[in-house]
């Protein structure tokens, strides 16, 4: 065979010439897996000059747990509870986008009450995952007092996905057919108050973090993703949208009842990290303007249409779901035989897979600093880029 | 009629008798060499015993202050709220294990910390705490504290290279750069006060700031170099948003990456004990150090300050400054390498000429004291 | 070619009764009656897209197995070529690939591999399928159509171990660079792994 396979070690080679004029030496450098500024368990290979970011490469694979292997050996109803272990902040919108996928393979048509349900504890889940985000970019930053309070606000929505769901982080609640269980009686007023809770303390996190002068100046014009390359790279969610590319398919290709709730869509323009961080804000605002409006008529009916006990087999061919979620599109890729329960093959088209490689195309001849702004606004989780 | 009601106060209004520990040494060593011997045994014991035990309090401090500011409680197991949470974590980190990296160059690995320690040490032996408390009175005190300062830096290059870890080199190396850059700003906006004090001896500097301290009698210009001295020495501190030597989320720890145990404590302590000496000097540079809220001529209001005992004034503002210093510390978050630089060389350096060329005008012109 | 796989070997007894034919045999070229006529049915309500597509590039042809989303097949020789100009023209505009991911179609000996393209002007997603023999999967690279085809590429090699010609850097993306086999394939055994015999439990 002709291909050549390379590894690692061939990778991080060093050739002899630096092109620096000072004729410096250019190394490289560990960062992670475990790091403080890494999220986990990310690796990333830094060539260095000085303090200058030559390249960045990711090297992954720390928490790589076959989950695509174990979906052709489990059902569909299986797969559901792995997909929570991948991008854990977007829990049930992993959990959508299975169901979603079995569902239009199936052509199973669900009443609105579903959907409404659906459709808010998405946006829950997307306002917590965004506050932790702005809470550790906070602290990547330096400043360590945005992270309590992004985890002080979180909590209380953990709270609520506790009292309906039972659990805090993999919930599982988003099944093929409808949902676990009904809502705790309690929902409908916790989240209306913690909504009016949370309004005015986005205000606060603007006022503690947006308007610093060091936060602009550490933001601003750092990382910067032009609009084509972005599209190129396959980055998506947030991160594209600082770039001035309005795709979210919330908007493009509704799913749940975001066709029925008036919402904007963020964008950037620069497509620096102060859009991405702007635009996160700004999905935050929006979000809860979407769960005011739909928290106060969510209908009723029944929440389970598919029996859980009935043995599910997807007719044969390729099906395929793709939403919106916290970081990006991620899209559920099965191929069924017809005949069997569990898939031929079942892949996630993870959204932060393709996010993570374009830490290299932000960060090229900028700083360490500049780098740890830069991984910390794309908000990668890594279990879901490992999977 | 406030005089009259008040006149014996006005009459206590005097000068203030500086003796410290090195003069009564002095003095008691041609009539008692014990009593010498002894003064000197207290002065090794006091430093040493102040500096870990301010180190203790202030990390406590720093706990609390941070917890607080981040709504919540922060440690409240150990002891009474719990006070006791920095003895336990002292004798934690001296029953840790030390390690020392295979690789490392093992002499100056162990030295490092030691060096910084000893140059913290030398620096807080010149602080003027009160007239009677005071271990050392040079007359060269300002240039003396600045030079131990940047003494101190060399510690933490030692420990950066010695570790072998390339983190750890570039920790240091942030290091020198960062020192070198800042001690710039710092000394220009000591050399301000001592024009306006005439005096390099620290204690001479407290008693001339007796009808006013520096930070308004000097007009605007005191008022710069106040802020251009909290902002440098701040940056010198290695703390945030300043504190890219050891910024964890970049450099995982920076300098003291390899440390542990002991080690690294001497880091630590010293780090706090630093943030205490520079909040010392610009409360006794700028704000008058044990000197009592004086206006001049104001005779009354000068006898009634007098009131409280120096030591407090000085405790006061020095507690004042250091958390201010902490609450940047835990509002801002951290700069950028290069832009760390250019604060300083594009900014803080040509405010600190300017400022000083605008003190020499006012000290020739005899501009800076009151009216009155 | 179809993508009729027979049942695993695994779970014959296990299936109830919707399975109609159990084939044990691996070739087995003629599709299931029902599957046939859905064929019938669908070929004249070909999506527009794909019918667009076909007219305007002469390598590709509709899809023959059963797709949720538009799609077309491509011979691996002009793999690049068409998916360029799906790309550059302008009534298409695929400037991003979504997804990239291969099949192991053990039964047939194949790879089919998948790429999936996503236009943001139009909306439109299509799916452009080729297939590598099992034996010798080497396939050029569309690194320079698109650049997350790099790490897509880089995924599929790891674990199927399909060979991108001309990729700037194809080595494994999780897995260890010493790790023999390649996951995902049907055929993957280690050490570690746990198979679960169903009929040997019975």
């Amino acid at each position: 065979m002709a291909v050549k396979v390379s590894t690692l070690d061939e990778r991080i080679k060093l050739t002899d010439s630096a092109d620096s004029p000072l004729d410096t030496q250019e190394y490289f450098i560990n960062m992670g897996p475990q790091h403080p500024a890494t999220h986990g368990v990310l690796r990333l290979m830094l060539k260095l000059d000085g303090e200058t970011v030559r390249e960045v490469i990711p090297v992954l694979g720390y928490i790589h747990r076959g989950i695509e292997k174990i979906g052709e050996h489990s059902t569909y109803r299986q797969f559901v509870h792995l997909t929570d272990r991948c991008d854990y902040l977007s829990a049930m919108m992993n959990n959508w986008a299975v169901s979603l996928m079995v569902e239009k393979a199936l052509k199973v048509e669900l009443n609105d009450r579903i959907e409404y349900i659906r459709t808010i504890m998405a946006e829950l889940e997307r306002i917590q995952s965004h506050m932790l985000w702005w809470g550790v970019l906070g602290m990547d930053l330096g400043a360590f007092t945005p992270f309590l309070y992004g985890f002080r606000d979180r909590e209380l929505i953990t709270d609520i996905f506790e009292e309906t769901i039972g659990c805090r982080l993999t919930m599982n609640y988003i099944q093929p057919g409808g949902v676990m269980d009904d809502i705790h009686p309690n929902f409908v007023d916790r989240v209306k108050k913690v909504i009016e809770y949370a309004k005015p303390k986005i205000d606060e996190y603007e006022e503690l973090l947006s308007g610093n002068v060091i936060i602009q100046e550490r933001l601003r014009n750092v990382g910067v993703l032009s609009a084509d390359k972005a599209t190129s790279l396959g980055v998506t969610g947030p991160v594209l949208r600082a770039s001035g590319v309005p795709l979210d398919l919330r908007r493009v290709a509704p799913y749940g009842v975001y066709d029925k709730v008036n919402f904007e869509v963020a964008v950037g323009s620069v497509g620096d990290c102060w859009d991405r961080y702007w635009v996160r804000i700004e999905e935050i605002r929006q979000s809860m303007s979407m769960i005011e409006q739909l928290i106060d008529n969510i209908p009723a009916g029944k929440t389970m249409l598919m029996k859980p006990a009935k043995k599910t087999v997807l007719p044969e061919g390729s099906h395929y779901a793709q939403l919106e979620t916290a970081r990006g599109i991620l899209g559920i890729y099965a191929v069924s035989d017809g005949v069997s329960d569990k898939p031929v093959r079942i892949h996630m088209r993870s959204p932060n897979y393709n996010n993570v490689w374009s830490a290299d195309e932000m960060t090229r001849d900028s700083r360490i600093g500049d780098l740890v702004a830069n991984v910390s606004s794309i908000d990668i989780v890594v279990p879901d880029i490992d999977r | 009629m406030l005089d009259f009601l008040f006149g014996q106060l006005v009459a206590t209004h005097a000068t203030f008798d500086v003796v410290t520990l090195s003069d009564r040494t002095t003095q008691a060593l041609a009539e008692d060499p014990w009593l010498a011997a002894g003064y000197a045994l207290l002065g090794l014991a006091g430093v040493g015993g102040f500096l870990s035990l301010l180190g203790m309090a202030l990390i406590y401090v720093e706990r609390k202050v941070a917890a607080h500011f981040q709504c919540r409680l922060g440690p409240m197991r150990v002891g009474w709220h719990g006070m006791l949470q920095s003895v336990a974590d002292a004798i934690k980190l001296l029953l840790k294990e030390d390690i020392i990296p295979d690789r490392a160059d093992r002499v100056l690995f162990l030295i490092a910390p030691v060096f910084s320690i000893i140059a913290t040490t030398l620096g807080l032996i010149l602080i003027p705490m009160s007239p009677s408390l005071q271990v050392v009175d040079l007359n060269i005190g300002v240039i003396f504290i600045s030079a131990v300062s940047s003494f101190g830096v060399l510690g933490i290059l030692l420990a950066g290279w010695s570790s072998n870890n390339k983190w750890s080199l570039l920790g240091a190396m942030r290091a020198g750069a960062q020192f070198i850059s800042y001690e710039i700003s710092v000394t220009l906006s000591l050399l301000v006060v001592t024009l306006f004090a005439g005096s390099l001896q620290l204690s001479e500097i407290v008693q001339s700031q007796q009808d006013g301290w520096w930070i308004w009698r000097g007009h605007i210009v005191g008022l710069v170099a106040f802020f251009v001295f909290l902002i440098a020495s701040t940056a010198e501190l290695n703390r945030p948003p300043f504190d890219l030597p050891e910024a964890e989320s970049e450099l995982t720890g920076g300098f003291h990456t390899e440390y542990s145990g002991l080690r690294f404590s001497f880091f630590f302590l010293a780090e706090f004990i630093n943030m205490f000496i520079a909040s010392a000097l610009a409360a006794t540079l700028f704000l008058g150090g044990w000197m009592p809220f004086h206006i001049g001529g104001l005779h009354t209001f000068n006898g009634l300050m007098d009131l409280i005992p120096p030591g407090l004034w000085f405790a006061g503002k020095t507690t004042f400054i250091i958390f201010l210093i902490m609450w940047v510390r835990w509002t801002f978050p951290r700069l950028r390498v290069d832009q760390l630089m250019r604060l300083e060389w594009k900014f803080l350096l040509p405010v600190g000429f300017i400022n000083l060329f605008a003190a020499a005008t006012l000290v020739i012109t005899k501009l800076y004291f009151f009216p009155w | 070619m179809t993508d009729e796989a027979s049942p695993d070997n695994k779970q014959p007894e296990s299936t109830p009764p919707p399975a109609p034919t159990p084939k044990p045999a691996p070739a087995s070229p003629a599709p299931a009656p029902q599957a046939q006529e859905e064929q019938v049915e669908k070929e004249p309500e070909l999506p527009k897209l794909v019918v667009d597509v076909c007219a305007t590039i002469g390598e590709l042809k509709p899809y023959a197995s059963e797709s949720d989303t538009p799609a077309v097949e491509v011979a691996p020789a002009d793999l690049v070529k068409s998916l360029t100009t799906l790309r550059d023209n302008p009534d298409f505009a695929f400037s991003m690939l979504m997804d990239h991911t291969a099949i192991d179609r053990i039964d047939d000996g194949q790879f089919e591999l998948v790429y999936r393209l996503y236009s943001i002007s139009t909306l439109s997603m299509l799916l452009v399928s080729t297939k590598i023999p099992r034996d010798n999967p080497v396939i050029p690279t569309v690194c320079e159509v698109w650049d997350i085809a790099e790490w897509q590429e880089r995924e599929v090699y790891d674990l199927f171990g399909v060979l991108y010609d001309n990729h700037p850097d194809l080595r494994r993306v999780f897995l260890e660079d010493d790790w023999k086999g390649f996951p995902l394939r049907k055929d993957y055994e280690d050490d570690f792994m746990l198979t679960l015999d169903v009929d040997k439990l019975r």
